[in-house]
């Protein structure tokens, strides 16, 4: 089995609303895969699948082994724990510093400060943020409050990082800086990326896996480099 | 280890949410103060009006007049049959010469006119003074009293006793109805509280959801929330029960039989005073806690 695997899935929201229609996709451990489509294509209720923030309706998703779409809802921190998520509103706590933001996760885990202080420092360092650990969110801009958002994600060092439109509020050159951090997180930790995005110039440049989902359906599905994004697309 | 680090920081964020909301806890602590001081007062006076009808209830007896011509054996037998009455607690006897040596010990005026009376010509009537166990059933016992060999009158202050009775009864309903209604009432407000800090405070526990962090450990903190407030809300009342009562006790012991206010008779301080301020410690912490478990459920969907 690979490491993430959706077996026809569907999901059909309380309204009607089908978010998905029968995917099937399966990701090796440690790929960077991007998933792309236009606005409620269904590439974020895909990703919310993988970390059982949605329930599917049909079908069954594996992440890691485990049947995520069986998880009970007293579970789903289990799971959680070995996945790191990126947002696009970054999700900081506003009144916690960039370290404590960093912290937070492992505190609410139990750990103790001392096992927690040399792994925020590692997360912020390879974020490249470890001068800024006693900055507020508010001091920060943009790109470095993300930095902040993908420290917490892979403090844990989660064998997965799902990222829903990391670079969607950010400018192109900021963008782009955060995309070579989280490429480098995928080279150097080995860590699986599965990456929900709008951003046309980041999937040219990257030249990694492309799956492509209109209408709840997976519509391509294109090996490293193989796909080019253009105006029509 | 690790369960005690969660607990000391669910304790220690627990207080900040209240210093951080202060004037939303402030309001729900005032409010609970107000209600469990009810609760205190609505306890004290069920207590006193319960203390009040047993006196009452163990001073009510039956007198049974027997017939002037009743022998001994007649009067051993009544005695018998009196005790034998489901309802009879104690039955004492009083001959008509008791009656007589009673009247002169307290009148000695009557002693010239008494003295001259025989056991024939005593115009006294040898009785039975009996105690009933449960005064609710006071008419059933008359009625077969009554219906005993050789009884002549059977007397007992039955309208008054049972008004009174009554009376105290509804009262008694009265105030623990109230009682209830005033802890749900709390428990209510806790539990508003409770439902606005954690509406308040939904970023962050989306947040800490999806950062893998367990029902329980985010629940714990709002439930602490829930217990402090409780408890804050109870110290107030306690003091007020403690030196409220005993304040209201020494002055009515104080007072004058010419005053008024003065047949109050309250039960004494001491056990009923830290009874009731560990009732209203208890039902603070508990009503704080379920008003707050009933918050967490209802709007930390997890």
């Amino acid at each position: 089995m690979e490491f993430i695997e959706l077996k026809d899935v569907y999901k059909v929201y309380k309204n009607g609303v089908t978010g998905l229609a029968g995917v099937n996709l399966q990701i090796k451990k440690g790929d960077f895969v991007f998933i792309i489509g236009s606005t409620a294509s269904g590439k974020s209720t895909l990703i919310k699948t993988l970390y059982r923030e949605e329930k599917v309706t049909k079908g069954s998703v594996y992440v890691g082994g485990v049947n995520v779409s069986r998880l009970k809802n007293n579970k789903t921190y289990k799971l959680r724990r070995k996945i790191g998520i990126v947002f696009q509103d970054y999700k900081l706590l506003p009144k916690l510093t960039a370290y404590e933001n960093v912290a937070y996760p492992l505190e609410s885990y139990g750990m103790s400060a001392s096992e927690i202080r040399p792994m925020v420092l590692a997360a912020l360092k390879q974020v490249g943020l470890k001068d800024k650990t006693r900055s507020f969110p508010h001091q920060l801009s943009g790109g470095e409050q993300q930095r902040v958002c993908i420290a917490r994600a892979i403090v844990n060092k989660p064998k997965l990082l799902l990222c829903d439109e990391p670079t969607g509020n950010l400018d192109p050159e900021t963008s782009k800086e955060i995309m070579d951090v989280i490429s480098d997180i995928n080279k150097e930790l080995g860590t699986t990326v599965v990456m929900a995005t709008h951003d046309k110039d980041i999937v040219n440049r990257m030249k990694k896996r492309v799956v492509v989902v209109s209408n709840g359906l997976i519509e391509g599905d294109y090996l490293k480099g193989s796909y080019k994004v253009n105006e029509s697309n | 280890m690790k369960v005690i680090r969660i607990i000391g920081r669910s304790i220690t964020n627990a207080g900040k949410s209240i210093a951080r909301n202060f004037s939303l806890s402030m309001a729900s602590i005032t409010c609970t103060i107000i209600t469990l001081i009810l609760v205190s007062l609505g306890v004290l006076v069920s207590y006193n009006v319960n203390t009040i009808t047993k006196d009452i209830e163990k001073e009510l007896t039956i007198v049974v007049f027997m017939k002037k011509e009743t022998t001994k054996d007649e009067l051993d037998k009544t005695k018998e049959a009196l005790s034998k009455i489901d309802n009879v607690a104690d039955v004492k006897y009083t001959s008509k010469e008791d009656i007589k040596n009673g009247m002169i010990s307290e009148y000695p005026s009557f002693e010239k006119m008494m003295e001259s009376w025989t056991d024939v010509n005593n115009p006294f009537q040898d009785s039975y003074v009996v105690s009933v166990k449960d005064v609710r059933d006071i008419n059933e016992t008359v009625t077969t009293i009554k219906n005993l060999d050789n009884v002549d009158i059977v007397k007992y202050s039955e309208s008054m006793v049972g008004e009174l009775i009554s009376i105290f009864d509804a009262v008694k309903t009265g105030t623990i109805c109230l009682v209830i209604g005033l802890v749900l009432v709390t428990a209510f407000l806790i539990n508003n509280t409770i439902k606005i800090t954690i509406f308040s405070r939904r970023n962050e526990i989306d947040i800490m959801r999806l950062v893998g962090t367990s029902n329980t450990v985010i629940k714990l903190p709002f439930l602490f929330e829930g217990l402090f407030i409780g408890v804050l809300g109870s110290i107030i009342p306690i003091l007020v029960t403690i030196f409220g009562y005993t304040y209201i006790y020494n002055a009515l012991s104080s007072l004058g039989t010419s005053n008024i206010l003065s047949i109050i008779k309250l039960a004494s301080p001491g056990a009923i005073v830290y009874k009731t301020s560990l009732f209203i410690f208890i039902i603070g912490a508990v009503v704080g806690m379920f008003g707050s478990v009933k918050a967490v459920r209802k709007y930390l969907t997890v």
